[in-house]
């Protein structure tokens, strides 16, 4: 063994990961949305709502910046904003797997961000009174926008779900394709009940049951069905992810990755 | 990626309001602060007043514009005729402006 491995695994034994762990993942939930999001800039239907699309992206983007931030100063190794977001690899990613799932149509990148919504809203509520001041005023800033955010798409939900038999048939094929994927979103990394013990993350099952009741009742007022299939696709915040993460990185960090510290 | 929405053969766009093929246009009035009035800022498209209210949002007060929106159908804004200006607003009345008299001190601003 050499001394440089020996080293490594010191340094990393020292960390305690599991707080670390848990700021990336809303993290990675904020910035990998909002790169999905960015995706449809200059693309979207029509130009307000391009717009207010690259509104909600910037949004998380601006949520992400903080929580890297954050997390960077948990860790204590010295790395900032661009090393987290732009210098990790898949396996390093804890978001839940909805986040990474493709644009599709337009119904399926507004049911996609509704069911974000509807998990952010209560999240960001709870993690409000976290014993981590740092946390709890970025959350307490984030939950304002996750309001506005969950109220932009469930009135989407419901218009395109109880709209015309096109929009109907495509929004409930979207709850159909991207519900399996919802459970991730409450799993923790490695280590979270510890953090949920020291008072630093919220317990997640008020959360889960807040956001089930939150989308039995937009669906509902949208005429769309809750899928009745009981599989769901975990493994996200352990890095588990689905085949889209690694292309949505490859094209969010080759310029980082190509030149690194470059600046304007 | 750009989102087509397929049409049934010889299906065409409905006709909304003048546009075709488009959402009906809404104007947009935004109030900077308390104790302002409105004031028209633009127009938005929208399938409904909720969504416009929404759109509106995001559109006109992305940069802490306002406090407070308002919106209404741009079919039920009736205007002025332009051609008659001259006639409504060309005439000059400078004595209906307080300007010929001067204000004793004691009354202080107005």
């Amino acid at each position: 063994m050499t001394p440089a491995s020996d080293t490594a695994r010191v340094d990393t034994a020292a960390v305690d990961t599991a707080p670390v762990d848990l700021v990336l993942a809303i993290a990675d939930d904020n910035l990998i949305v909002a790169q999905r999001l960015g995706e449809l800039i200059s693309r979207s239907p029509d130009l307000e709502e391009d717009i207010a699309i690259a509104n909600v992206s910037l949004d998380h983007l601006g949520q992400a910046r903080s929580l890297y931030t954050r997390a960077g100063e948990i860790e204590g190794r010295g790395r900032d904003e661009d090393d987290l977001a732009l210098g990790r690899d898949e396996r390093d990613f804890r978001n839940a797997v909805l986040v990474e799932q493709p644009n599709g149509d337009f119904a399926q990148t507004m049911v996609r961000q509704f069911f974000l919504d509807a998990y952010q809203v209560p999240f960001y509520d709870a993690l409000s009174s976290s014993t981590d001041e740092s946390l709890a005023g970025i959350a307490a800033k984030a939950v304002k926008e996750a309001r506005y955010h969950l109220e932009r798409s469930s009135s989407w939900v419901v218009r395109l779900g109880d709209g015309t038999d096109e929009s109907h048939q495509r929004t409930q094929a979207a709850v159909d394709t991207l519900w399996r994927y919802t459970g991730d979103l409450h799993e923790r990394p490695a280590g979270g009940e510890t953090v949920v013990n020291s008072g630093v993350a919220p317990d997640a099952e008020p959360i889960a049951s807040t956001f089930d009741a939150t989308v039995r009742s937009v669906l509902a007022d949208a005429t769309l069905d809750v899928p009745e299939d009981p599989y769901q696709r975990l493994g996200g915040r352990v890095g588990t992810h689905t085949e889209h993460l690694g292309h949505l990185l490859t094209e969010m960090q080759w310029l980082h990755r190509t030149h690194p510290g470059a600046q304007w | 990626m750009v989102y087509e929405v397929p049409k049934k053969d010889g299906a065409t766009d409905p006709e909304v309001a003048g546009n075709p093929g488009g959402f009906p246009l809404w104007e947009v009035f935004i109030r900077a602060n308390r104790g302002l009035n409105h004031v028209h800022a633009g127009s938005v498209h929208a399938a409904d007043a909720e969504s416009a209210v929404q759109a509106a949002r995001d559109v006109y007060t992305r940069r802490s514009e306002g406090v407070s929106l308002w919106i209404v159908r741009s079919t039920e804004i009736h205007a002025s005729d332009p051609d008659g200006s001259d006639a409504w607003f060309g005439s000059e009345h400078p004595y209906r402006h307080p300007t010929f008299y001067e204000l004793p001190d004691e009354v202080g601003h107005m």
